[in-house]
């Protein structure tokens, strides 16, 4: 049995540096602290995420109806306050910007964010909402230290305002928005919860089934392991 | 009444085909040694993947849609709209790597105690074959997600065949079905993939444990447990019944029937094995970003280079060793000839001494740093090239090989330690 035990912390600790290791981005981010159960969070996101965000990007792999029923949504409810364009419950997640239009627009047509949060990490998008600053010689007078050379407009100036950068890349607060820094970063912080849970919509269901089939397979492990002691008492 | 029901229904079909003789030869009366230890877990482990990548494939395919327009969405239909497929496809892609995990255990296992050694070189041969078909099995499996780095991947792999003189060109498109990958080369991947690849692996995997049975298991000391017919004192013997066609044969000693010995231990094993698995599936099943890598979340774009193309983990020893050479070419044939190495590996062997615990020192220092080698060359894979990296690739590249050349060289006159008649314990 100790052989066994250190079998198995040696096949772990094989493992575990797969997860150091990971490649993350290469610019550094802040950390969002987002909390995919905190479901007000989500729904605030969501809205945000409608009235901010879907005019460009869609979310075409996510269904309206599904994110209601995860959200704690009556769908009455959300027929009224987060469908405006005559969509069905049913309906993915989609807007109506025509593709090759918006690319010439912009440059490049604007991604889909179903899966930008598991892409890039939610980590990522929490910083990068938050560094847009001035900069005259972009198309849309704005550039980003996280996402350098973004064709994207700052879409929540109006919330942040917008920044300076001086010499040594340093941001300066944002000025001229209708929020303070710490609500405009709440925002941020719920739109990015909200990309999370669209990334993968089972995310939760997924950690909380883990618990219990880890408990079941420890339980088993333990009768296999007694079941061939007894099968094996009488063999030397 | 039951009973009699049951018996007389295998009596019917015991006259027609050998159903119980079968199941006793190999199971219920097959001598394996009562000497395996945790390295002989990961055959039984590897059989359980393949019916997990089977069964998890099958209920895949039903909701997949294999075309360049509906592949990935498909894919997050099913990770969405599909009662639990988030949980299939979980299983099936932390399963392709599992496989992978325990293939090259078992692998190393064989290397350890000798297992490829006379008489068990067709069983190696087998062996590695499921290993060359399971990795064009996952590498077709790898572009059907039809993510950027299944398109990127599988784009740096097939222009490889475009090194090979004057066929080259040619060959990429036969491959590819098209002039660059497209919807042509997912769908005919995918019929590699669910079908032709997986019924060879199936029938490989089938011959290797005749192959087996046929020759018997090896044992982590390496001493035979079939002795020859009537050189074993009767009291001797193992005291258990085995089936005939072994007993006729043989004198079997230290040996216990398969079933029920080492099926439940086997048992305990796959209960282990599970918790590893059901850990990384249910909490990491992106694995860091080596099972799933991240530019497979955006869809397939010819125009869009991934920052970093880097092969999946499993093919990392084989693609640094490919990235060492300069030339395209001469990377390709090194790289085959590194498998080729395993191949032709029980005849590099010349000893007779099977298991690492009675070889020289040499040879477990060999082992070693051909461990090493191989463990280094994988995770230099995964990385970007560099001068460092291309240095330690380049080492370790001599290192591997050199496992192989060296031990042909002392195998012959090899200073081993006595093996004893009879497994100690």
């Amino acid at each position: 049995m100790k052989k066994l035990i250190l079998a198995f912390a040696l096949s772990i600790s094989t493992l575990a540096p797969l997860s150091v290791i990971a490649a993350g981005p290469s610019v550094p981010v802040d950390k969002a602290n987002n909390d995919l159960s905190d479901k007000e969070s989500l729904k605030k996101g969501f809205k945000t995420y409608i009235n901010y965000c879907l005019g460009c990007h869609q979310l075409q792999y996510q269904r309206y109806n599904r994110t209601f029923t995860d959200l704690g949504i009556e769908e009455a409810d959300g027929i009224a306050n987060y469908m405006y364009t005559g969509e069905k419950p049913g309906d993915h997640i989609t807007n109506t910007m025509p593709k090759k239009e918006a690319a010439k627009w912009f440059g490049s047509a604007p991604p889909d964010l179903t899966l930008m949060a598991r892409l890039k990490s939610p980590d990522y998008i929490y910083t990068y909402l938050r560094t847009f600053y001035i900069d005259e010689s972009r198309p849309f007078g704005v550039n980003n230290t996280t996402f350098k050379d973004v064709v994207m407009p700052h879409v929540l100036q109006d919330l942040q305002g917008i920044s300076t950068i001086d010499e040594q890349g340093n941001l300066s607060p944002a000025m001229g928005g209708s929020l303070t820094a710490e609500e405009y970063d709440e925002v941020v912080r719920d739109l990015t919860n909200f990309l999370e849970y669209v990334g993968e919509p089972n995310k939760l269901e997924r950690k909380s089934l883990g618990y219990w089939v880890l408990a079941f397979l420890f339980f088993f492990f333990i009768i296999a392991y007694l079941l061939k002691k007894e099968y094996w008492k009488d063999i030397h | 009444m039951l009973i009699k029901l049951f018996t007389d229904f295998m009596g019917w079909v015991d006259q027609r085909l050998p159903v119980t003789d079968a199941w006793n030869k190999h199971l219920a009366q097959y001598p394996a040694p009562k000497n395996f230890n945790f390295w002989y877990f990961f055959g039984s482990l590897a059989m359980l993947v393949l019916v997990n990548q089977i069964l998890t494939g099958i209920w895949l395919t039903m909701n997949y849609e294999p075309s360049g327009d509906g592949a990935f969405a498909s894919i997050e239909y099913i990770m969405r709209d599909v009662d639990y497929g988030w949980l299939l496809r979980y299983m099936h892609s932390t399963g392709a790597s599992a496989f992978f995990v325990v293939v090259y255990l078992h692998m190393m296992r064989g290397l350890m105690y000798g297992s490829y050694q006379k008489p068990r070189e067709l069983l190696w041969i087998f062996g590695m074959l499921i290993y060359l078909v399971l990795m064009a099995e996952a590498f077709m499996g790898y572009l059907l997600p039809w993510g950027n780095m299944s398109f990127w991947g599988a784009q740096v792999i097939i222009s490889l065949f475009g090194a090979i003189p004057i066929i080259g060109e040619d060959l990429t498109i036969w491959i590819k079905g098209d002039y660059v990958i497209s919807g042509a080369t997912l769908n005919r991947f995918f019929a590699l993939h669910v079908i032709a690849l997986p019924l060879v692996l199936v029938i490989l995997v089938f011959l290797h444990i005749l192959a087996l049975h046929e020759v018997g298991s090896n044992n982590p000391e390496g001493v035979e447990t079939k002795k020859r017919k009537g050189s074993v004192k009767p009291e001797e013997l193992s005291k258990f019944k085995f089936h005939e066609s072994y007993t006729k044969k043989y004198d079997i000693v230290d040996s216990v029937p398969f079933h029920p010995y080492y099926s439940v231990k086997d048992i305990m094993g796959v209960a282990g094995f599970l918790i590893l698995f059901c850990w990384v599936m249910f909490f990491f099943p992106e694995g860091g970003g080596y099972f799933i890598e991240a530019p497979n979340f955006t869809p397939a774009n010819a125009l869009q280079t991934p920052e970093h193309i880097a092969p999946v983990w499993y093919f990392g020893p084989f693609y640094t060793i490919l990235r060492v050479v300069p030339d395209k070419l001469g990377g390709m044939l090194l790289m085959f000839a590194a498998i080729g190495m395993l191949f032709a590996l029980p005849w590099f062997d010349r000893g007779t001494v099977k298991s690492v615990r009675f070889r020289s020192k040499w040879h477990l220092a060999n082992l070693i740093q051909f461990a090493i080698c191989f463990i280094v060359l994988g995770v230099l894979g995964t990385m970007p090239a560099s001068p460092t990296a291309n240095l330690i690739g380049v080492i370790t590249t001599c290192g591997y090989f050199g496992f192989f050349i060296s031990l042909w060289f002392y195998s012959k006159n090899e200073m081993t330690k006595p093996v004893p008649e009879r497994v100690s314990h």
